[in-house]
Parts: structure tokens; C-alpha cells; sequence
């Protein structure tokens, strides 16, 4: 792909887009998998992986109890051990926010809720900006919506665009995430011009992906919007958070993306602020792995409550 | 969130988390107080009685005491070499010597650990690297050749050829087991006998080497080591039982040999020294440039004949991609070598370091303005941060001349013309990169280098099946593939 620019948006300026070489980029993904972490500071990348960590269920089969579940789990993770911190969100649909405002009222744990046509985007621009408006309203903190796929791919990206300004707009004081898809992207390239494009748009964060194809976020994935924030940071002096969502299951998974963020973007990104990440399963490997730090033993599944 | 000046972090440090200061056991690894030479299957006394030291680089501590090889020593040697080619080895089927090299193959990566970790003792260079580069590097290039030694009538059809005889080989410091594997392994596939020096700074692997050439029964003589200094390389260099010469060191040593072999008209190969471009096109992909430049400098300490020692960057994208660089260099990690967080290990030798530091000082007198991170480095041992010199100009001596340490230079140009231009414009010609998301352009470029290999869009890429060596004062004859196989065969004047 050439190098191109986007020269809409807000910033006024052109924002240049850099090409991505598929083969270094991996291999420079494989290089950082291998740094490994001293036993006296894996309690506190522990501690990190679980306050930047977006605690999610987005099933059609989600109630309010189970909802309530969630939150409680979010507040406080180890019920026998309160040194462990809360995670930074619950994400859930629309439907199910202000269950969950409810539930974590007093706390740290912010609620965060898909809207806009999750997870295709594929309703009109109107139905999308009143559902993220609606979640708004109900009390959602953050919002995730997905980037527009079928016009980014068909090359109406001026489209994709707008209608990023536009929900950024319905937003208000919510912070916005831009859910990118990265595996229906097609190429690294896209996936750097694709977080170009949510950066200069005006998205508060940029995450990998909806959970729902099997497709999701990886190491070089996001590594590659990890390059793609730097300069954009570089470019505009815009600091943009990154999520990374999907597929991410054991707590060494979570370190290396620790290291990934870390080591591209520098340590003002290793907070709940900059980095998050979205998992409904992770939370228990972490915890297990926490308390065999604590007893020197691993226990099991039992151990740690379900949800 | 919101507007704030980015910056990279320098550690993850600042969080409370560490990354391990995981040191690499040595327990697995056994060092001998002292080493004899190697000469017909036994470690054997120096007629002369001399010995010296071998250092842990990273420490300055003696790892042990090393037999200084007298020319009688490298007599002793190139005879039982010469016995064993006539007794075992030049009757033996290709099969049979195919066997032997599978088996130091297998027996290189089953102890691919204790060789790793005594590699980055001697030599200085980081565990990550002898452990996922020189191993599995060394051990393939045994599994190649052992691959040829009963396939050469098909590599070279319609040929005689016949093995030279006895082999003296001289190997560098850098990559002291692989420079042996990249020297024994074609010579035995093709069926000639070997005396092998290797590095004064860094014998030990050779010699551990020599414990698997015992264990798998190679019949004594066949390769024979002899340990010592430029005195011990000239014996071989001169004696007149030898049959080829194959060499990898410095340009200065290189022409020497050169001078003598000419004399005796012997078959030759020299890998030399290097000074490769690294030409960064405005269109490329900036962030994985940085990492082929990065690895292409500081990868082994920057002791790489073919280095990406200069930066050539398109004037457009200079000042960003040289700022983005140094950022990226406040990031590595330079310290103990057995850690395997370390990205930068130990200078080799204390000589090299003086050498390094004499022509960075030059360069800054010339006018180079100097970048070098805030890392700090360890108080015993030889030490040099990674380096950036800018406003380099092509008549700077730091432009022209082999540094061989962690140093980078940097120039600009405005064309791909310009950049060919200053590229070529070198008494050297190892290696080269290109770094462009146009391919008529790397075309374009590779045609016109003059250079032996060329690297688009990575860089310090290596495969036994590809051929490696250099132009003009880079030396000349390949090693590795077909090429390299070619130079340990000689015509014995059938049809072509």
C-alpha cells in the first residue's frame, strides 16, 4: 500500500499514514514474547493486567443478575483477599447499563457499553447515534463502537470517518472507543490506516475487536496499533489510549501485551487510562496465578468464583 | 487522556515491575582449568610450553588458560591431517562423511544450551542471541552440508573434482563456534581434512567442539584445533603441506594471507571486513526500518562483518526518523550477556574496545555530533553504549573505516541515485539493506550495489543454503550453498 494521507478531520492538518512490513513487524512481536519478568514484580504486572482490564459479557442470554454478578466480580475480583485491585470497566450492551451503574455505584469500576450496531455498525447512521446517545444517557461511562467496515473496505473512508466525528459527538463527556475488527482488516496496512483514520476522528482509544469472530487481537495486531498511536502521538501531540480485546486468556498472554505497549509506547501508557484489556476469561488465570504467588502452589478452578 | 506530550518510556520500571534479571545458569557448563590443542583425536601438550588467558569479557575474570600452538605444534597438526585424509577420510564414501557431520549436527543442538551459555561467557555477546542465533545457525549448517557429501557428483555435473587435502582455516572472534561450523562443515562434506585456528579472545567453544568431534568417533585427524595468536595463524598461513587456505578476520590480516598464498599460488577464500550502506527510502515502513536498523548496528555489539554500520536516510524523512531511532535506542537493554532481557552484551576484547572509542573520538573531531543513551553500563568488563553519530560527511574517516563495535553512522541523500552513489562509494562491499515499499525500486538498487548479499526490507538474515562473501575489499570466494561448497573441491581437469 502507498503511503497515503488523511487530510480530513478536525486537526485540519494532513496526518500521514507510514506503511507496515508484515514479516518484521511479527518478528519484532516474537522478539518481545521472549523478555521475561522477575517473580518480585509479577505480583504488581498481576495487579496491572487486572486494573487495566475491561470485564465483559456481551451475550444475548445476559440478565440483570448476571450482569450484577459480573459487577461484583469487577469490584472486588478475590472476595478472600482485598489487596487484589478492581478492574477498570464492566462492558456490557445498552440494555443492561443501568443495572450496572447500580451495581458498581461507589466505586472505582467504570461501565462501560457497546452501542452503535454492535458488532456489524451496519445500521443507518441515525439508529447508531441515538442507541450510543441512549447508553450515554443511561449512565455509561465509556462506549465501544465499531469502526465502519464496509465502508472503510470499500474505500469510502471519508465515511467511516464522519461517522466516528458523529458519535464522538453523541458521546459527550463518555470517552469513545473505536472497535477496529482488526481480523476482518485484511492486512497490517489497513490495520495502521484504519487507526489513522479512529485516531484523527477523534477516538479517545482504538481496540482490536468485537470477541464475536475467531479472528481477534494478537501480539502483532496490536503492536502494530501500538506503532500506529506512537506516531500519531509523534505527529499531533494527541496521547491515545489502546485496548486490546478478544482471545486473551492467560495472564502470561496479558504480560506480553504489557511488555508489547510498554516497550512501543513507553510506561505513560501502562495505565487503565492509556491500555486496557477486554476479557470475560482472563480474570481467573490472573487471580490463580496471584495466589500461587501467595501460597506457592497453583489450586484450580475452584478456587476462583465463576463470575 | 487528551493532549500530552509523548514520550517514550525507557523502562517498565517505574510501574514496580522488573523485567527478570534472569541470568542464564552456568551450572550446565564445565571449564576446564586448562585446554591442550587438538591434534589427531587427543588434546595434546604445545611443544614450546606456552599457554595464555581466555576472559570473560563482561568481567575481566580468567575463564581459563589455552595453549599457545607453536609452528612445530601446526606441523604436528597439518601431519595428522594429512595422514588421516590418505588413511580414512579421501577413501571414505560420501555417505559415511555425511553420517559423521548428522551426528555432530544432532550432538551441537542436544548440547546447544552448554554451548550457548559458554559462547556468551568467552565472547560477550547476549544469551539471546548464541542461544536463537549461533546454535541453531551452527548445527544447520552442519545438517546442510551433511546433506551434500554424497550429492556432490549432482552439485556439480559433468565435473572431476577432488577435495584440496589438508584445509588451514582462521576463524574471528564474532561468531566464534558458527565462523567453525560455517569453515568445517563444506570442507568435510567435500571430503578434505581440516587444521582449524580459532580467535585468541574466544577458543573455548572451538574446544568444546572438539569433545563432540571425539564423541562422535570422527576418525582422529580429521579435524585437528589449534589454539593461539597471529603467530600460531601465520604457521599455518606458511606451511607448505597445506592445500587451501580459508580465512574470515579483519582486512589487514586478510591481505597478508593473500600475499603469501599468491607466492604458492593455493586456493583461497577471504571474508573481510565491511562498512554496509543501509539505505532507508522516505516510503518505507518507518517503524520496522528502525527495528532492521537497530538490529542491523547494535545485533552481537555491532562485532558483525556485515553491519549495517551506515545509515543512509532520505534527507525528507531524516530528522524524524533519526529522532524516532534515538528513542527507540533509549530502549535497549545493555548489560550482564547471560541475562535474557539483555539486548547489548560485552565489547570482546579490551583491544577492540580502544579501537572503537579512538574512532568515535576521531569522528567527533571531524565534526560527527554524538547521541548515546542514558543506559548505564557495568563497572568491570569492556563496555560501549550503542552510538549514533549524525552529520557524517562520505570523507569522514568514521564514514570509511570498519568500526566493528556498536557505532552508527548517519548520512543523508536526496535520490536513489545519491543514495547508490554514496552506497558504493566504499573500498568494501559485504552486505547492504534497502528499505523501500517499492519493488521496482529494491530491484533497481540491488542490481547496482556492489555488494555480496543484499537485504530488503530485514536485515542479518542467514541460511546455509545461501551463499555469503563479499566484494572488493570484503574479500572474495562464497561460503554457504552450492558456492561455498565449489571452493573446498579443486578441477582435477575433466570435461566441462
Amino acid at each position: 500500500m502507498p503511503t497515503s494521507n488523511i487530510t480530513f478531520g478536525k486537526t485540519g492538518s494532513a496526518i500521514k499514514v507510514i506503511p507496515v512490513d508484515e514479516v518484521s513487524l511479527e518478528a519484532r512481536a516474537a522478539s518481545l514474547a521472549t523478555r521475561s519478568i522477575k517473580t518480585n514484580s509479577k505480583r504488581a504486572a498481576l495487579h496491572l493486567s487486572i486494573r487495566c482490564m475491561d470485564l465483559t459479557t456481551l451475550e444475548g442470554a445476559d440478565t440483570p443478575e448476571k450482569v450484577a454478578s459480573l459487577c461484583q466480580k469487577a469490584k472486588r475480583p478475590d472476595p478472600s483477599n482485598h489487596d487484589v485491585p478492581s478492574v477498570a470497566a464492566v462492558c456490557i450492551y445498552p440494555e443492561m447499563v443501568h443495572y450496572a451503574v447500580k451495581a458498581t455505584e461507589g466505586s472505582n469500576v467504570k461501565v462501560a457499553s457497546v452501542a452503535g450496531a454492535f458488532p456489524s455498525g451496519l445500521s443507518t447512521i441515525e439508529a447508531r447515534i441515538a442507541d450510543i446517545a441512549d447508553a450515554v444517557k443511561r449512565g455509561a461511562d465509556e462506549i465501544d463502537i465499531v469502526l465502519n467496515r464496509s465502508a472503510f473496505l470499500a474505500g469510502d473512508e471519508q465515511r467511516a470517518f464522519e461517522e466516528i466525528v458523529a458519535s464522538k459527538d453523541a458521546c459527550g463527556e463518555a470517552h469513545l472507543k473505536v472497535i477496529l475488527e482488526v481480523g476482518e482488516l485484511g492486512s497490517y496496512d489497513k490495520i495502521r490506516q484504519a487507526s489513522m483514520l479512529a485516531m484523527t476522528a477523534g477516538a479517545d482509544f482504538i481496540k482490536t475487536s468485537t470477541g464475536k469472530i475467531s479472528q481477534a487481537s494478537s501480539l502483532p495486531r496490536v503492536l502494530c496499533m501500538a506503532e500506529a498511536v506512537r506516531d500519531f502521538a509523534y505527529q499531533t501531540n494527541i496521547s491515545v489510549g489502546i485496548k486490546a480485546a478478544g482471545g486473551i486468556r492467560t495472564a502470561k498472554q496479558a504480560w506480553h501485551y504489557l511488555v508489547v505497549i510498554g516497550e512501543t509506547l513507553g510506561t505513560e501508557w501502562l495505565n487503565p487510562e492509556m491500555f486496557r484489556i477486554g476479557a470475560s476469561g482472563l480474570l481467573n488465570d490472573v487471580l490463580l496465578q496471584l495466589n500461587r504467588l501467595d501460597s506457592g502452589s497453583y489450586s484450580g478452578p475452584d478456587y476462583v468464583t465463576v463470575d | 487522556m487528551g493532549n500530552s506530550n509523548s514520550k517514550d518510556g525507557s523502562a517498565l520500571e517505574d510501574f514496580g515491575i522488573e523485567y527478570a534479571s534472569a541470568i542464564e545458569s552456568t551450572s550446565l557448563v564445565n571449564i576446564k582449568d586448562n585446554y591442550g590443542l587438538f591434534i589427531d583425536g587427543d588434546f595434546v601438550a604445545s611443544s614450546s610450553g606456552k599457554s595464555f588467558e581466555t576472559l570473560d569479557p563482561s568481567t575481566e575474570k580468567s575463564l581459563s588458560v589455552v595453549t599457545e600452538a607453536s609452528p612445530e605444534d601446526v606441523d604436528r597438526a597439518v601431519q595428522a591431517a594429512r595422514v588421516s585424509y590418505e588413511k580414512y577420510w579421501k577413501k571414505m564414501s560420501g555417505a559415511d562423511r555425511g553420517r559423521y557431520l548428522f551426528r555432530i549436527a544432532r550432538h551441537l543442538q542436544e548440547r546447544a544450551r552448554e554451548f550457548a551459555v559458554l559462547e556468551t561467557l568467552d565472547g560477550g555477546k547476549p544469551i539471546k542471541e548464541s542461544r536463537d542465533v549461533d546454535l541453531p545457525l551452527a548445527a544447520a549448517h552442519f545438517f546442510y552440508h551433511a546433506g551434500w557429501a554424497d550429492k556432490l557428483e549432482y552439485a556439480f555435473p559433468q565435473r572431476e573434482l577432488e577435495p584440496h587435502g589438508v584445509v588451514g582455516q582462521i576463524i574471528p572472534w564474532n561468531f566464534p563456534l558458527l565462523m567453525a561450523a560455517w569453515k568445517l562443515a563444506p570442507a568435510l562434506a567435500c571430503g578434505n581434512t581440516v587444521v582449524l585456528k580459532p580467535a585468541e579472545t574466544t577458543p573455548l567453544t572451538a574446544l568444546l567442539l572438539a569433545e563432540v568431534i571425539r564423541d562422535v568417533d570422527l576418525p582422529p585427524g580429521v579435524i585437528n584445533i589449534v589454539t593461539g595468536a597471529g603467530e600460531t595463524g601465520s604457521a599455518i598461513v606458511e606451511h607448505p603441506e597445506v592445500n587451501k587456505l580459508a580465512f574470515t578476520g579483519s582486512t589487514e590480516v586478510g591481505k597478508l594471507i593473500q600475499r603469501s598464498a599468491v607466492k604458492r599460488n593455493l586456493p583461497l577464500t577471504l571474508e573481510l571486513g565491511g562498512k554496509a550502506p543501509h539505505v532507508i527510502f522516505e516510503d518505507a515502513a518507518l517503524d520496522q526500518a528502525i527495528e532492521g536498523v537497530i538490529n542491523g548496528i547494535f545485533f552481537n555489539q555491532g562485532h558483525v562483518c556485515c553491519a549495517g554500520s551506515r545509515l543512509l536516510v532520505q534527507e525528507s524523512i531524516a530528522d524524524n526518523f533519526i529522532d524516532r531511532l534515538q528513542k527507540r535506542i533509549e530502549l535497549l537493554r545493555v548489560g550482564n550477556p547471560l541475562d535474557k532481557n539483555t539486548d547489548i552484551g560485552a565489547i570482546n576484547s579490551k583491544a577492540q574496545l580502544e579501537r572503537i572509542d579512538q574512532l568515535v573520538k576521531a569522528g567527533i573531531e571531524e565534526g560527527a555530533e554524538v547521541f548515546k543513551p542514558s543506559c548505564s553500563l557495568p563497572d568491570n568488563g569492556y563496555w560501549y553504549p550503542p552510538t549514533v553519530l549524525t552529520g557524517v560527511q562520505q570523507s569522514h574517516r568514521v564514514a570509511r573505516e570498519e568500526i566493528f563495535g556498536p557505532v552508527l553512522v548517519v548520512q543523508t541523500f536526496r535520490t536513489p541515485e545519491e543514495a547508490l552513489e554514496k552506497a558504493n562509494n566504499t573500498p568494501y562491499g559485504l552486505s547492504a539493506g534497502i528499505w523501500t515499499e517499492k519493488g521496482s525500486l529494491i530491484h533497481w538498487m540491488a542490481e547496482r550495489l556492489r555488494a555480496g548479499v543484499i537485504w530488503a526490507n530485514t536485515f542479518n538474515k542467514f541460511d546455509p543454503a545461501s551463499p555469503f562473501g563479499g566484494y572488493k575489499e570484503s574479500g572474495f570466494g562464497r561460503e554457504g550453498g552450492m558456492h561455498g561448497l565449489g571452493a573446498y573441491l579443486k578441477n582435477t581437469g575433466g570435461s566441462s
